[in-house]
């Protein structure tokens, strides 16, 4: 079947069998960061945006996101991503970095709708991205300050 | 030794917190793990897992499967060589024993291996499997590991197999030091304590599972892109099983998605370089996470009796440690774990002057444990600090005290640092480096200990509990394992750092740099490192026994160090000037007459300026360290216990570590920070589970809980640096410490509360629940 939707900025078309999970897809075709850590919807390191919402991509067909507009770390370039990325790397938060693509897709998500979360609000918010390196103290630390820097700015 | 902390240096790159060297390609989301190559024409393989916790295979008939459409390849017992080797990537020779097969007639747990098939697809794989026919003939299975040594059945009795402690009676391991006359001293002490804990079977879930690919090169040498912490190991196995020279292996680790131990295992690589062999063709595996759980590795469950005595005062006199350790269906790292549970523990309480430590690995019929963070001192200290606070108790002493009055200190040894090694006996070390004290100072400071009488729980029905735990871990694996870097001038002053080191995700790249920029005198951005590709990289053991910061960490320094001698050597000959008086600061050499940078000289150096003195500056240096420096640290909860439901409410954790200098401070709380949430998931939720069959019933994030972002309590990690004088610029390494605090400090902390006591991890709410219902009663 025929499957279009707007992939980071681009509309693309896709001809795919109907059982075609996301993730597959957009790993096939190039999208890395779209990490596979699970497969059930319960690690979050295959998360990317649909329509603004951080959703797993291994939960979701192909067929689903038809017509809607899907973004990975991939196409994350503007101030919010940028600022995200730089304070995630100074704050110590990425160790293996395995989850990180899903953990900017959940963060860009809370801070494109809240401005100045609290940390019981980020934390939240990341409670679908499972880290097994860094205790999830300098993610959030890291959040924090990216809605800092922008508020000020 | 003095107080190191005035010997603490400035440095210039070192103990900065610098963005790690590979962030910015993790943060992008770059195609930088195991997983993220395509390979032109590449297969795809799975293995087939056993169904059944013993049996023989009678027969396998595979020829449906190699019917099926797409597949390409079957392998099985029949059609592959048998070689008994270890799955354990430890140094050669290793200390486990050569009980594991490619394939085997026997399968010993349900995961383990039947067969494989590699194909063009992952669907065709998977039909091929399903088309898979085994006859099976069952065999008893042992589950319990009290029950294996007197077992009418045995699991490990084929006779190739060698290495293996007691065959006859399941036990894989064993190992037996005595110091003094515990059992005389401890009877005739004024204070005995008595203490078993049990812990549980515990998964390290990397978020990235094993992903292997195995290829041919253009010379038909055999190339394998591995999420491994120990590339040369790897290297080396792939060698012996396959029978092939080493030189025509190539083993490359790219980034690598969490390991922990893990990754410290052989699993994926011998399969997919089979069918690449066969096939010609790329094959690439991926353990699924149920197959991550089913079929990967574990820690060690065990039981942990400890037996204390001292005197009226707290001076502990002598310790009995006696343990029974559970090491599934293959015996990788039981004898190493096992030591360790006495090696990395009993020397901390060094006032101890007699001491028993003895136990048994014994097999059963599940699933593999092998080397995990930590690697049996968490189990060990369980015991020990459950123990230790029921001394300060009926001593009548502050859990602080008896900690202080009992642990080691800076210029004191411990007799078990000389009998008790990785598998044989270990070398006499003594402490350079202790800031215990100031760690049980500034922790307690920070939780409130002085003030935790006062602090009252949130509701009537909750009560506050206050808990610490004390340890050390070490720095690597002394005489035994080695590291070796290489670093290359080039034409503008940066150097190629060349590693076998094993970046994990830890940062250790990052952490290299900093200590050859530090010693060459450049900025960080002046190093360009490439780690753990045995083709380029010198040897490195690898990512384990929390040895990278320490002994590759001196390896990189003694190279930098060799690089700078033979630079200031040529330029001293060129420049007629005395190398003794030659200056090296700010990126400059600076002699008498002569001053140059070191970009200006570097370019001269393989330019006709130099005519016939060029020379291409390299050197290489290997580190093969005498002692295993412990970083200490103390560990601090406080917590609520609600008496109606039994859930445990931690809400902060305190841990003060000396981690001698902290080459990057924000990596090495990293380092912490991740290794103490573990543990909490350990302490409170994870536990794989089994039904009677011995079938694993939660293999999956669903059902195994660790800790998410709304489990963790608040956390604060303090770095106490002292100056280690072995070490890299001061530093020790703090890879594994942070995990061993968690159980025990919360245990106490819940024993604090309700008097309750728990001595079986997890400590889910049915089991608190259950403990506070029977002191109702």
């Amino acid at each position: 079947m025929k499957v279009e939707f707007v992939l980071n900025g681009k509309e693309v078309e896709f001809d795919v069998d109907p059982g075609k999970v996301l993730l597959d897809l957009l790993r096939e075709s190039g999208h890395k960061s779209v990490k596979a850590g699970c497969k059930t919807g319960d690690c979050g390191a295959c998360m990317v945006l649909v329509d603004g919402r951080a959703m797993t991509s291994c939960t979701l067909y192909a067929a689903q996101v038809d017509g809607q507009d899907v973004k990975t770390v991939e196409g994350l370039e503007d101030e919010l991503a940028d600022r995200l990325k730089e304070s995630l790397l100074e704050a110590g938060a990425v160790q293996c970095g395995f989850c990180i693509p899903g953990v900017l897709i959940s963060a860009y998500s809370l801070l494109s709708k809240v401005e100045n979360p609290s940390r019981d609000e980020i934390k939240a918010a990341l409670d679908g991205n499972l880290c097994r390196c860094t205790g999830y103290v300098k993610q959030i630390d890291a959040i924090k300050e990216t809605a800092k820097s922008l508020g000020g700015s | 030794m003095g107080d190191n902390k005035s010997e603490k240096q400035n440095y210039n790159v070192v103990n900065k917190s610098l963005t790690k060297v590979d962030g910015k390609s993790l943060v992008n989301g770059k195609p930088v793990f195991a997983g993220d190559y395509d390979y032109p024409d590449g297969l795809v393989a799975g293995i087939l897992a056993s169904p059944k916790a013993h049996a023989e295979i009678v027969k396998i008939n595979t020829s449906e499967a190699e019917k099926v459409d797409g597949v390409v390849s079957v392998l099985h017992h029949g059609n592959v060589d048998r070689v008994p080797h270890t799955t354990a990537g430890q140094g050669y020779p290793e200390p486990s024993p050569y009980d594991a097969y490619i394939f085997d007639r026997r399968v010993r747990y349900v995961g383990d291996r039947v067969a494989a098939v590699a194909g063009e697809s992952g669907e065709a794989v998977r039909e091929g499997l399903e088309k898979i026919d085994v006859e099976y003939r069952d065999l008893e299975p042992i589950f319990d590991p009290k029950k294996s040594r007197d077992a009418s059945v045995l699991i490990h009795d084929e006779e190739d197999s060698s290495g293996i402690y007691d065959p006859e009676n399941n036990v894989a391991a064993n190992v037996d030091i005595e110091i003094g006359d515990p059992e005389k001293i401890i009877s005739g002490a004024d204070v005995v304590v008595e203490e078993t804990c049990e812990t549980q079977f515990a998964q390290h879930t990397p978020i990235e599972p094993h992903v292997t690919t195995a290829y041919l090169d253009e010379h038909e040498r055999l190339v394998v892109r591995t999420s491994t912490q120990v590339p040369f190991h790897v290297r080396r196995i792939l060698a012996q099983i396959l029978d092939m020279p080493i030189g025509k292996i190539r083993v490359i680790k790219p980034r690598v998605g969490g390991g922990f131990g893990v990754k410290q295992e052989f699993l994926l690589e011998d399969v997919a370089s089979l069918f690449a062999l066969r096939t010609g063709r790329p094959v690439t595996m991926e353990y699924s996470r149920e197959e991550e759980f089913r079929s990967s590795r574990c820690r060690h469950p065990m039981e942990v009796r400890v037996k204390l005595g001292a005197t009226s005062e707290g001076e502990l006199q002598g310790i009995i440690m006696e343990v029974l350790s559970n090491t599934g269906a293959y015996g990788t790292h039981s004898l190493t774990v096992l030591s360790n549970v006495g090696s990395k523990t009993l020397p901390l309480y060094n006032k101890a002057s007699d001491l028993h430590f003895f136990g048994d690995a014994v097999y059963t019929n599940l699933p593999v444990p092998g080397a995990y963070r930590g690697y049996g001192a968490p189990q060990g200290y369980f015991s020990l600090e459950f123990a230790m606070e029921k001394l300060a108790e009926k001593v009548g002493k502050d859990p602080i005290e008896i900690r202080r009055i009992n642990h080691i200190k800076e210029g004191e040894t411990s007799p078990i640092f000389e009998k008790l090694g990785e598998g044989k006996e270990g070398t006499v070390q003594y402490i350079n480096s202790c800031r215990l004290d100031e760690c049980l100072d500034r922790g307690a400071e920070k939780i409130g200990w002085n003030e935790r009488n006062d602090k009252e729980a949130s509701d009537k029905y909750r009560k506050k509990g206050f808990g610490l735990a004390i340890n050390m871990q070490g720095s690597g694996i002394p005489l035994i394992d080695m590291a070796a870097a290489r670093l290359k001038l080039n034409e503008d002053g940066s150097f190629n750092l060349y590693v076998g080191a094993t970046d994990i995700g830890t940062g250790s790249d990052t952490v290299l740099s900093q200590i050859a920029a530090e010693a060459l005198g450049i900025d960080l951005d002046d190093i360009i490192v490439y780690s753990s590709d045995t083709d380029f990289t010198p040897f490195d053991s690898g990512a384990y026994a929390s040895s990278t910061t320490y002994v590759s960490g001196n390896a990189v320094r003694k190279a930098a160090e060799k690089a700078r001698d033979r630079i200031i050597e040529i330029f001293a000959s060129r420049y007629d000037e005395n190398p003794e008086e030659i200056d090296w600061k700010d990126g400059k050499i600076i002699g008498s007459d002569t001053t140059k940078t070191l970009a200006e000289f570097a370019l001269s150096l393989t330019s006709g300026e130099m005519e016939t003195d060029q020379e291409q500056i390299e050197a290489t240096a290997s580190e093969v360290p005498e002692e295993s420096p412990p970083p200490f640290a103390a560990h601090f909860v406080e917590l609520e216990v609600d008496t109606r439901t039994g859930e445990i409410d931690l809400q902060k954790y305190v841990s003060a570590v000396d981690c001698g200098t902290a080459i990057n401070p924000n990596l090495a709380e990293g380092q912490m920070e991740g290794a103490i949430v573990n543990g909490i998931g350990y302490a409170l939720t994870e536990e794989m589970e089994f039904n009677n069959s011995g079938r694993m019933t939660n293999p999956s994030f669903f059902d195994y809980k660790i800790p998410n972002t709304e489990d963790i309590p608040e956390i604060e990690v303090i770095l106490v640096e002292s100056s280690e004088p072995t070490g890299p610029m001061g530093a020790k390494s703090v890879g594994e410490i942070g995990i061993n605090g968690a159980i025990p400090a919360i245990a106490n902390a819940v024993r604090d509360a309700t008097g309750i006591e728990l001595t079986n991890p997890p400590f889910t709410p049915e089991k608190v629940w259950e403990k506070l219902k029977e002191t109702r009663k």
